[in-house]
């Protein structure tokens, strides 16, 4: 079976699937039940300083079995009570990746030092989350502000920094290049695409918030896009996420350039037992391949691409 | 994936407690819940109050704003449905007691209808603050049930709580299965009264709920998401987490005690 083990930005992952930020991940117990179940790792909610509700209902909307919409409102716990929760999930043995989410470049850096402090093996900073107004993509979406950010949290922390960028942007290549001038030890790419669905005998969005963030299958070839252009501009690490629902999702992913994935909404339409399947399923593929090792297997496209 | 359907009829059933009922095509089971949608207000997780063929039903008590805000829906109001989710009632046992308090016996009628209609004997404990609070108890009657009442005033039946009725049931009765949904204090109470009996306790769980797809966490409750590995559990699986009747989770994921 090939050696799925791999090593992204000096953190050793038993596989390369990773429980994405906002799927569970308010509660300790469901990141040691995604890690019992297979996961290579655990990335947490994207905690912010304050408790935060979120956004009323309707939050989701699903398609079929190709998508999912949701304007969650990054809905959390707050800094000061998680690390309750990250304590649980380690506990467990989990390898824990905390996703911190602020509007200026201090908040951020403060909030990585706290969620570091809680022991976790990496910081993600979502600056790509589509819909919250004043975070994510509206203080990620410039090269400028990713790399003011990031310089701030690389400062502040002694573990990694992984910076989540967004593809509603003209060049995400661009700002995960800015990410690593200031210092990320990897980039993750993507988060969801700025959507919107209509109900039409309402005559009005089905979203409370209106705009959301559509993920799932459907987004998978933008994801792949992204990863690509990102590979042939970066050397830190790439962290594929994006519409990944079988093997041979992931290992695109990795052909195009990804040493590790994340997977989320594929988790909610196929239950948490995923994490076993994909692992199991990308091994036996990269044996028939003939990788005795992912790590062979990273960016393996790029070589006979034009 | 969302149905806007038209409410066909609005059922006041106790001065608090309404019945919305509307079209709704696709087969569910007692126990299960949908998320029904008020444009421009909230959408919430409501159990099924009526199962059985095309006119579904949800039977709410107006506790927050957006439930007193349902207490104005009409026959000709539009509401959005997603579901049903989550698991059922096994309705096998042949000699049941339903332990119900206040809106809790929403889920429970319909339950204990299919389950007498499949020849089970049911014994209903129905508590409530007052007589007129009492929720389906004309219902279960008619449907074939003993229904045997508690009220916290003493205005019908005994003065009380319901789980003092489940007590004296409990020890007086054999049953093959407890079904109980009610606040989770109560239904800790109530587990802990059908133990020295060994009569298994099964419980419908009601949590706070966003996406009802068990991808946001809002229904955590220890390894488990109520919206898809319940909203029914085995009262065992429920009493070997540290959260059961102890702590909840507000809407923004805080652990906080009941």
């Amino acid at each position: 079976m090939a050696e799925l083990g791999i090593t992204v930005a000096g953190v050793r992952l038993r596989n390369p699937f990773l429980l994405a930020s906002g799927i569970w991940g308010e509660s300790g117990e469901s990141l040691a039940g995604a890690w019992r179940a297979g996961a290579g790792g655990v990335i947490t909610k994207s905690i912010g300083a304050e408790p935060r509700a979120g956004y009323p209902n309707p939050t989701v909307e699903v398609y079929a079995d190709w998508g999912m919409l949701n304007a969650m409102g990054l809905p959390n716990p707050g800094i000061e009570e998680y690390p309750r929760e990250i304590e649980v999930a380690r506990r467990a043995g989990a390898t824990v990746i905390g996703s911190v989410f602020a509007g200026t470049d201090q908040e951020f850096a403060r909030l990585a030092g706290r969620i570091a402090d809680a022991g976790v093996v990496a910081v993600e900073l979502n600056l790509s989350c589509p819909h919250a107004e004043g975070f994510g993509t509206e203080v990620g979406s410039t090269p400028a502000d990713v790399e003011r950010i990031v310089r701030a949290v690389v400062r502040a922390v002694k573990v990694p920094v992984i910076a989540k960028i967004t593809p509603n942007s003209a060049d995400p290549a661009g700002l995960a290049e800015a990410a690593e001038r200031a210092g990320a030890a990897a980039i993750s790419a993507i988060n969801t695409l700025r959507a919107l669905a209509i109900d039409t005998s309402l005559r009005r969005p089905v979203l409370a918030h209106g705009l959301g963030g559509l993920s799932g299958r459907a987004i998978k070839p933008v994801g792949l896009a992204c990863v690509w252009q990102i590979y042939r501009k970066v050397k830190i690490p790439v962290i594929g996420v994006g519409g990944i629902s079988t093997a041979e999702d992931a290992l695109e992913y990795v052909f195009a350039g990804a040493r590790a994935l994340e997977v989320g909404t594929a988790i909610t339409f196929e239950g948490v037992e995923l994490f076993g399947r994909l692992a199991r399923d990308l091994s036996r593929r990269l044996d028939e391949l003939g990788f005795a090792r992912l790590e062979d297997a990273v960016g393996a496209a790029h070589s006979t691409a034009p | 994936m969302r149905t806007v359907v038209t409410v066909t009829e609005t059922v006041v059933e106790t001065p608090s407690t309404i019945t919305l009922r509307f079209p709704y095509t696709p087969p569910s089971d007692p126990g299960q819940f949908v998320m029904v949608w008020l444009p421009g207000e909230d959408e919430l997780p409501m159990s099924l109050s009526y199962t059985e063929g095309e006119s579904k039903g949800v039977t709410i008590k107006a506790m927050g704003e957006t439930t007193r805000h349902v207490l104005s829906l009409r026959a000709g109001s539009q509401v959005g449905i997603r579901g049903p989710y989550g698991n059922r009632f096994d309705l096998s046992p042949s000699r049941v007691l339903v332990v119900g308090g206040g809106s809790g016996t929403a889920v429970l009628a319909p339950a204990a209808e299919r389950a007498i209609a499949r020849g089970s004997r049911v014994t209903v404990a129905l508590g409530a603050t007052k007589s007129p609070e009492l929720l389906f108890r004309d219902r279960l009657r008619a449907a074939g049930a003993r229904v045997e009442v508690a009220t916290d005033d003493g205005s019908e039946g005994s003065r009380g709580f319901v789980t003092g009725v489940a007590e004296r049931l409990l020890g007086a009765e054999e049953y093959d299965a407890v079904w109980t949904c009610g606040p989770e204090v109560m239904m800790r109470k109530v587990a802990g009264l059908a133990a020295p009996v060994r009569v298994p306790v099964f419980c419908a769980v009601e949590r706070h709920m966003k996406c009802a797809l068990g991808m946001c966490d809002a229904c955590a409750l220890g390894p488990y998401h109520v919206c898809k590995d319940g909203p029914v559990f085995p009262v065992g699986q429920l009493l070997a987490t540290e959260d059961f009747g102890v702590f909840h989770r507000d809407p923004s994921g805080r652990r906080r005690p009941f």
